[in-house]
This record gives C-alpha cells, structure tokens and sequence, in this order.
C-alpha cells in the first residue's frame, strides 16, 4: 500500500488501473445481482444499473486512489498504523462549556411541547426513546466494551411489560416503569452471569439468539402475547386522571379536574415531560458513574481483563452490573414506547433494532454522551421527515457503521478523560 | 421405529448437512482471526439468490439437462460468491486488523445489514424461487405411514459430503492447506517465515464463501423458496453448529451442522414447528453455558 | 501454618494436556523477605507464577497464602471441577458450588497477593491516577447511590484513595505523570507504575515477573531500591522472576532455582552461586559472562 511513496507525487497511472480493477470486481459482484432481477422463474435485464453502480465504483476508487497519494492521505494511511490516538486527559480545573448550554436546552425542551404540534411532539417523543436506548446501550458497549446484539429483547421486555402487567395484573404506567426497569435488569442478569465468564465475542451471538428467541417466543404464544396482532396498551395517567376527552367508569378527566380546555395532545405531552425527565436522570447517572468505582472498574476491563482479575475486580460481576443496567435502561424505554404507541407487537423488536440502536451508539459514541443524544435525534428523527429516503435507510447504517469502525474504531471510547488535581507531599 | 422419526432423521441429516457447509466459514475465519463473521449468514443468502438467477438465465437459453444445469449453476454459484467472500473481507475486515477488539465485530454487522439491503432494493422484498429440478423420490413403506427420500435430498447429501471431501484434502494435503493450517497456530510466526498471511486470509474468506455458496443451491434446491432476510436465521444455526463442534475444528463444524440439522428436525418432528428456532438459539446458549469448547475443540487457556 | 512463613507451596504440579509444565515444586517464602525464582528459560518460573497468582488452576498440590491474620486455599478458590464426594456432603457442595460461581483470580488477589506482568497490562487509554484507583477498588466506596448522589462518605472516600494513589505515585516518581495516559509513559516509567498500581491493592505479598526486563543499569538500580523499600518500609514480602543475576544477587535473601518444572536448589544467595548443578544448569561456569 505504501508503495506509492515514490519520487513523483501522484501517479496517475496507478490510480487508473486501480480504478479499472475495482471497475471489473464491480462487474462481477454486482452484475449479477443489480442486473438480472428475477421475476418469477424467468428475470429482467436491467443493465443500466449495473453500469451506473460500476461507474460510481470506478470513480471512486479513483478519487480514493488518488487522495491517498497526497500528503494528507498519507497521513491517513499513517493513521491505521498507530494505536491509542485521540484520547487525552483533561486538565484538572477543566469545565466544559456543556454547562452554559445545557441549562438553556434543558429549557427550551420543557418549553418546547406547548408550542409543538401533535406530529413534531410524536417525533421528538420517537427521538427521546431512542435517546434513551442508545445511552443504555452506550454503557454497555462504549464504556464495558461488551458487543450486545439483542438489546432490543430489553426493550421488548418493557414494553410487553406494560401491556401484559395491564391485561393480567391491572398495573398501570406509574407501577409497571420501575418494575419493567427491575424485569428487565433480572433477565439481563440471568442471561449474563453465565455468559460474560466466556470469551467476549460469544456474548455478541448469545444476545443475538436471545434477541431472536423473545421475539419468537412473542410471535408465537398466541394465548398470552396474541402473538402477531399484538395487544392494547393502557393510556398513561396522572395521579389517577385520564388524558380522554371521557373517562372510563365515571372518573374525571384530566382536564376537568384541572378546569382547562381538552387538547389531544395531553397524553402526549405527559408522555414527554415524563420521558425527559427520565433522560435527564439517565443523563446524569451516566454522567456519575464514569466518575464512580464501578465505572472505572467496566473501562478498565474493557481495557484488560486480565490485569483487573490480578486487582481483585469479580470481571464477571463487573460486566454483570454494566449489561444490567443497560437492560434496564431499554426496560424503560420499552414502557414509553408502548404508551406511546398504544399497543405492541413483535414487529417492532426485530434485528433490525437492536441494530439501529447499535449505530446510534457507534456514530454519536465519540467520546461524548452528547454525541449519542444528537445521533439517536439524527438517525431516527431525520428518516421520519425524509420519508422517501426510508427505502436505503438501513442501507446507510450499514455502510456507516463499516466507515466508523475503518476511519474512527476508536469513535466509541471515552475520548477525554477527567484530570486531577496532583498531591504534593504524601510520602513521607 | 415409527415413520415420522425416520422421515425427521433424514430431513435433519439434508439440512444438517447444509449447516455444516455453512458452519465452516464461520469456524475457519474463528480459527484464523479469531473473529465471528456476522456477515457470512447473508454470503450464503447471497448464493440463493444467485443459484435462482443462473438457473433462470440457463433456463432462458434453454439449457435443460439436470446435469449441465446443476454444474453450471454451482460453477457460476461459488466463483461470484467467492468473490463476494474477498470482497467483504478487503473492505470491512482487513482495514482493521490492528484495531479495537470490538471494531470488527461491529463492521461484520455493518456489512451484514448492507448486503441484507442491498439485495432488497435490487431484488425487491418478495419471496423468490426455483422450480424443482430433480422430481421423484424412493418411497418406504413403515408400519401405516411411509418414508420418503426424494432424489433432490440424496443428491443434497452427496454433493454436501463431496465438498467436504474436498476442503478436507485440500486443507490437509495441499500447500495452500497448509499455508492455512500455519497461519491458524501462529499468525506471526507464519509471516515471518515468508508465508503472505493477508493473503491467506483473504483465501480462507473465499473458500468459506465458496462452501455457504454450495449450501446456497444446495437449499435453495430442497426448498425452492427464499428471500432477503434468508442468511440471518441460517447463519445463527451455522453459527451454532461451528460452537457444538468445537469452534475452530473442522470435522467439528461438520459435525455440528449433522447433529444440529437431526436434533432440530427430530424437535419440531416431536415437539412444535413454531419454537424449533427458539429450540435451536436455547441450544447455543446452553453449549456456549456448559461446554463452550464444544464436542471436538480444544478448551481455552489463556495467555497471561 | 507458622506465622513467619506467608506462602507455601507443596508438590505443586501443572500439566497442560499432555505437557507437564511442572512437576514437583515445593517452596516456602518467609514474611518480609525478598525471594527470587530463577532458571533458563522454559524452567516453569512464570507457570509457577501463574499458579500462585490464581491465573492457571494446578492440577496437583496445594499453595496456601497466609495473610491478612488468615489463610487461604489457593487452589480451592479459583472452582475446583465436582468430585463424587461432594454430592453426599451438602455444605462440601456449597463450597464447591460457590466458588464455582463467584470464585477466580480475583480473591486471591483479596486475600493479600499482588503481581506484575512479564508484557507489561496497565490499563493504556486510562489515566495513570485512574490506574492507581482501580487497583484500590476493593478500598473504596463502592455503594452506588453514594456515587450517584455524591454523598460527602463517598468523596472522602475517593479523597482517601486519590491520596492513596498519589502516595504511590511519589514512591516510583510519578507525580508529574499523574495526568498523562498511561500508554504514552516510558517503558521505565509503566515498569514503575505497574508496581505502583500492584502496590494500591494493598497486599501482604507482591509477585514481581521479570521487573527489570528492558530497564537500563540507573532504572535497574533505582527499581532495587524500591524493591528493598518496600520490604523494609511497607512490610512486603516480594517474590520475582528475574534474569538479570547482578540484581537477583543484591536484593535476594533467598532464592530457588527451577529447571525443567522441579526445583534443583534453593537457599541464600551465596550458596546458590556456588551450588554444582545450579551452575551446571544456569548459571554456567563463569558468572562474569552473563549479562
């Protein structure tokens, strides 16, 4: 690859020929596949397709090419070779500007939804969720460094939660938050404790059959989770008050008691302010625990296992407590999103989730909390508003989560770490 | 024995036979890199899909001899889907070989999702299929019911047990065999006595495409039907098949995929259709629980 | 077990399949002492290591650390496979059972044994003080709601540690690293903070694998100091694996020799330079010779 470093600073012909031969690879792999669509047992011709994925093939191997002869590509390539970039150490009396900001849009979103419409406040309410998730998520992934492919099973654990505690137990929004939080950290601890005392990768393949296996148990238990239909959620309340226009068996709705006008959107609302006062408690435990024991002790074994078993660290209770409480963040986030959708079924917790989550984590994971935020809002608010994009939507996670992990593997980690303030004098 | 086993038996010996095809790319890139290929379940969707598309066009040119269509559709099968294999590995994989434990496992999901969509928005979303090729089958009267092996299953377990036979001699008595064999005990030390493991690793991508791509026409034979969403479902099986053998090894991929495909098939033959899958998954988390080195691996020590 | 000897080891064995690491090693280390293992390579030094530190589970004998006022079965906390025994015993399958599930190399660290590592493992994109304060884990404040809520127990308590971590700091002249990543130190400086961060375990006895390997003659000289600080001022008792004969001589109070998974010799420092087959085996015959 570093061939290139030769006397003439770009060599044209090089590039072309790469160009040409990622050209005919092109031909081979796509050919087939974008060019004939079957049709039945016969097919179609569609070369044209094929002929503008070659092209953009051909042209981009050639910027690329090209782009990694300059000085700066070099660098580039440079770049894979060294370890351990990107991360530095604050300096002890650092403070970020965050607490300026973070305030002002503490207030702007309590603000915000007696100003929104019904759909905007929907779409926020989507984006919290996933806000959530992905923060759960990035306590598991980003800080323990444990790969879980079927966080979305946690997510559906809060959410059949809260249908099923209606049906059978008549629980409500208010009981079934902390005991879908407490559901699904249990089942998480079930799961984990025999498996984080194995090799790391077999954790990623457990979860993902365990992501698998509560969804088919969902669809197919027919008599308990009615299976494909799926069931009715109850509507959240307040204190006892109902959001309707009417209450049920006579009680007084939420606006009469109050004396103010009906608007539809009250559910919604009380959906909202409740889920942002979540985030912000998540926030801010996230926040705590880097800066507390346990925290330290999951990067540290994200780092090198071995070593912290010789510091007396339980590894496997260590990692335990990390997938717990990242399940039980997703518990939470189930409950919400089955208030708000006002029923669930099992199509809503597929692969295709837990993957979604997973970008989430991986693009907005660069070092900071604030990035997940802003990935979580970017990866499921823009889709929403850019419906006829929806079809290539996967598509791109995929192709975003390869470039992440090629240009910043490191994306994921903590990339600034606290300082101390250094202790003079005392050793004697 | 009553008639639903047998007839279970043999069904789980045809698609175990298959999982094993699959199960050894997943155990050969483990064994070479340490690393589980979450994309190789959609490799092998890849190959349905093309097995479908050569039998059409060789169909369209009015090639109708089960023999010439079958070599042909392997051949063009596997050469397309090998290519796949290198593919995937130069861009998701090798640029980073020096990186986080995670980053590799987190651009095999990637990759995984990209070739799910890409074929869906090439190949629309709808359920694809082939016709039968081989019709008829050898029938066994048992007690009321009868057994039934049908020609396409006898071929299935022939052409399974061929392309093991072969991988086989080649990673045993060939030089690439043994370029392999080397690069898998110490990758290091393999480079430095001149062996290009990059190289070698790209090798061992393609033969694994290779043999899901023979398992691609293989299934796509026995069942006709497929579609996008196909390599998820079977590659955790294969996956699972790979663990039971003892991931790394081989005949324990082979094995694993045999004893799978049976138990699976004997569970939803005894037992219930719908929870076979759940059946399959509890499987893997038990094995992975109780004996995570698998039948025939070795257990592992490690290095401090 | 007499209260001067703080580890005993007794007809320890480790096959690997059919390799047998080693075969009989028998060794008593005395409180307050600084022993060293020595042998070529191959010999078993750091097998013998790995044993002790709980990392391999021996396949025979016991090793039996004594420290803080208890003793402890290494072998036995690390989840010894079922034997038939204990399914008549219930409280024998409990044991069993518990250390199964909850038992590993974390508690014999717990009870009292710190160790270094021959490739140096710290903790390479975390800070230096954030190594020295997951060492102290076991020694802080762990309950999480003081740490979410930030209670004033749990910020004396990491004030503690912090002024803990720091004190080790000064020891191996690390202050004015405090705050860089511990991956960007010299080698010297990650030899030094490895033992720092062993240090913060607060042990009774710290295992030292190869601690002057890659080191010049000054960070060799100044590692021996600290070595004999911590004996002298800190109580410690320290073993290590050591090549370098010049250093193993100076410091050691008493030292075994390994060959092929059995200990030939062991004894003073004196009497190990003099001993036939120790020179038969390792040293050579001319001492000078070796670097």
């Amino acid at each position: 690859m570093s061939s290139t470093l030769a006397s003439k600073r770009f060599d044209v012909k090089k590039s072309l020929v790469d160009a040409v031969l990622a050209g005919l690879i092109a031909l081979i792999v796509f050919g087939p596949i974008v060019g004939v669509v079957l049709d039945g047992y016969a097919f179609n011709l569609q070369p044209d397709r094929v002929a503008a994925m070659i092209g953009a093939v051909m042209l981009g191997r050639f910027v690329l090419s090209l782009f990694l002869q300059t000085p700066r590509g070099l660098a580039i390539l440079a770049g894979f070779e060294t370890v351990g970039s990107g991360v530095h150490v604050r300096d002890p009396g650092y403070q970020s500007h965050l607490r300026w900001v973070l305030p002002l849009l503490v207030v702007v979103a309590l603000v915000f939804p007696f100003f929104a419409s019904k759909y905007l406040l929907t779409v926020v309410i989507l984006g919290l969720i996933y806000v959530l998730l992905g923060l759960g998520l990035n306590i598991v992934v980003g800080l323990a460094g444990l790969l879980d492919l079927g966080y979305v099973a946690f997510y559906a654990i809060g959410a059949y939660g809260l249908a099923l505690g209606y049906e059978h137990l008549g629980l409500g929004f208010w009981s079934v938050l902390p005991l879908a939080a407490l559901a699904a950290a249990l089942a998480g601890g079930l799961l984990g404790f025999p498996v984080l005392r194995m090799h790391g990768d077999y954790l990623a393949i457990v979860t993902l059959g365990f992501g698998e296996i509560i969804r088919l148990v969902l669809n197919n238990w027919l008599a308990f989770t009615g299976g494909p239909n799926g069931m009715s959620v109850p509507a959240p309340t307040f204190l006892g008050l109902e959001f309707s226009r009417r209450a049920k068996d006579g009680g007084v709705p939420f606006h009469e008691f109050f004396g103010i006008d009906y608007n539809a959107n009250f559910k919604f609302l009380f959906i909202y302010l409740v889920l942002l006062l979540v985030v912000l408690l998540v926030l801010y435990v996230k926040n705590r625990l880097t800066r507390m024991p346990v925290g330290r002790a999951w990067e540290a074994l994200r780092e090198d296992e071995i070593a912290c078993r010789a510091m007396g660290l339980n590894h496997v209770l260590v990692k335990l407590s990390a997938f717990m409480i990242g399940a039980s963040t997703a518990g939470l986030a189930g409950v919400f999103f089955a208030s708000y959708q006002g029923f669930v079924n099992p199509a809503s917790f597929t692969f295709f989730e837990s993957a979604l989550i997973l970008a989430i984590v991986v693009l907005g994971g660069m070092g900071s909390t604030v990035g997940v935020v802003l990935a979580a809002f970017v990866l499921t608010v823009a889709p929403e508003l850019l419906r006829s994009f929806a079809e290539y939507r996967v598509l791109l996670f995929g192709v975003l989560m390869v470039l992440m992990m090629i240009w910043r593997p490191r994306g994921l980690i903590r990339v600034s770490r606290n300082g101390v303030q250094p202790r003079q004098g005392v050793a004697p | 024995m009553d008639g639903i086993f047998l007839q279970q038996m043999i069904n789980g010996l045809t698609l175990g036979a298959v999982y094993g095809l699959i199960a050894i790319g997943y155990t050969m890139v483990y064994g070479i890199i340490g690393m589980i290929n979450f994309a190789h379940g959609e490799v092998y969707m890849i190959s349905a899909y093309l097995a479908a598309i050569s039998l059409a066009v060789l169909a369209y040119f009015g090639l109708e001899s089960f023999p010439l269509l079958i070599l042909g559709t392997l051949l063009f099968t596997i050469c397309i889907t090998g290519v796949y294999g290198w593919v995937i590995e130069r861009v998701a994989y090798k640029p980073l070989r020096n990186s986080t434990r995670l980053a590799p496992l987190i651009s095999a999901i990637g990759m995984s999702l990209v070739l799910q969509n890409y074929v869906q928005i090439s190949q629309g979303a709808r359920q694809q299929g082939v016709p039968t090729l081989l019709e008829g089958a050898f029938k066994l009267n048992i007690g009321e019911g009868f057994v039934q092996l049908t020609y396409t299953k006898v071929f299935i377990l022939i052409a399974a047990f061929v392309g093991m036979a072969l991988l086989t001699y080649v990673i045993q008595y060939t030089k690439l065999g043994r370029m392999c064999r080397a690069t898998q005990q110490d990758r290091k030390m393999a480079s430095i006595l001149g062996i290009n493991t990059d190289r070698v690793i790209s090798y061992v991508f393609v033969i694994g495409a290779a043999m899901a791509a023979l398992a691609g026409v293989l299934i796509t034979m026995n069942y006709g039907t497929f579609d996008f969403y196909a390599g998820f479902i079977i590659g955790i099986k294969a996956f699972t098949a790979a663990v039971l053998g003892g991931i790394g090894s081989l005949p324990g991929a082979m094995l694993g995929g045999l004893i799978l495909g049976v138990a699976e098939a004997q569970f939803s033959g005894m037992v219930n259709t719908d929870y076979k899958d759940v059946f399959s998954f509890s499987l893997l988390v038990l094995i992975l629980i109780f004996r995570p080195q698998g039948l025939l691996g070795r257990p592992h020590v490690a290095k401090v | 077990m007499s209260e001067a000897i703080v580890l005993s080891v007794d007809r320890l064995a480790m096959h690997f399949g059919g390799i047998k690491a080693l075969n009989d090693v028998s060794l008593t280390i005395k409180r307050n002492s600084i022993s060293a293992l020595i042998g070529p390579n191959g010999a078993g030094k750091t097998t013998v290591f790995n044993c002790l530190t709980g990392f391999y589970s021996a396949t025979g004998g016991s090793i039996k650390l004594n420290a803080r006022g208890r003793t402890t079965d290494v072998i036995k906390v690390l989840g010894e496979p079922f034997e038939p025994g204990d399914f008549i015993s219930p409280a024998k399958f409990c044991s069993r059972l518990y250390y199964k599930m909850f038992g590993g190399t974390h508690l014999v660290n717990r009870a009292g044994l710190a160790r270094t590592f021959q490739n140096i493992r710290l903790f390479k994109e975390m800070s230096v003080v954030e190594n020295l304060l997951v060492a102290q884990h076991m020694w802080i404040n762990r309950n999480l709601l003081a740490g979410v809520f930030n209670t004033p127990g749990f910020r004396k308590a990491e004030s503690q540690a912090l002024d803990h971590a720091f004190y080790w700091l000064e020891v191996v002249d690390l202050v004015d690293c405090a705050n860089r990543l511990a991956g960007e130190l010299s080698y010297g400086q990650q030899r030094r903070l490895e033992i720092a961060r062993a240090m913060c375990t607060r042990p009774q006895i710290i295992c030292l694998d190869e601690p002057a390997a890659g080191l010049n003659p000054q960070e060799t000289e100044a590692l021996s100091r600290i070595i004999r600080l911590l004996r002298d001022d800190h109580d410690q008792t320290v073993l290590l694996i050591e090549h370098d004969m010049g250093m193993v001589m100076s410091i050691s109070d008493h030292i075994v020799v390994l060959d092929h998974g059995l200990v030939i010799a062991q004894g003073g420092p004196e009497a190990i330079r003099n001993d036939p087959k120790v020179i038969a085996a390792y040293l050579g015959a001319d001492e000078e010779e070796l670097v």
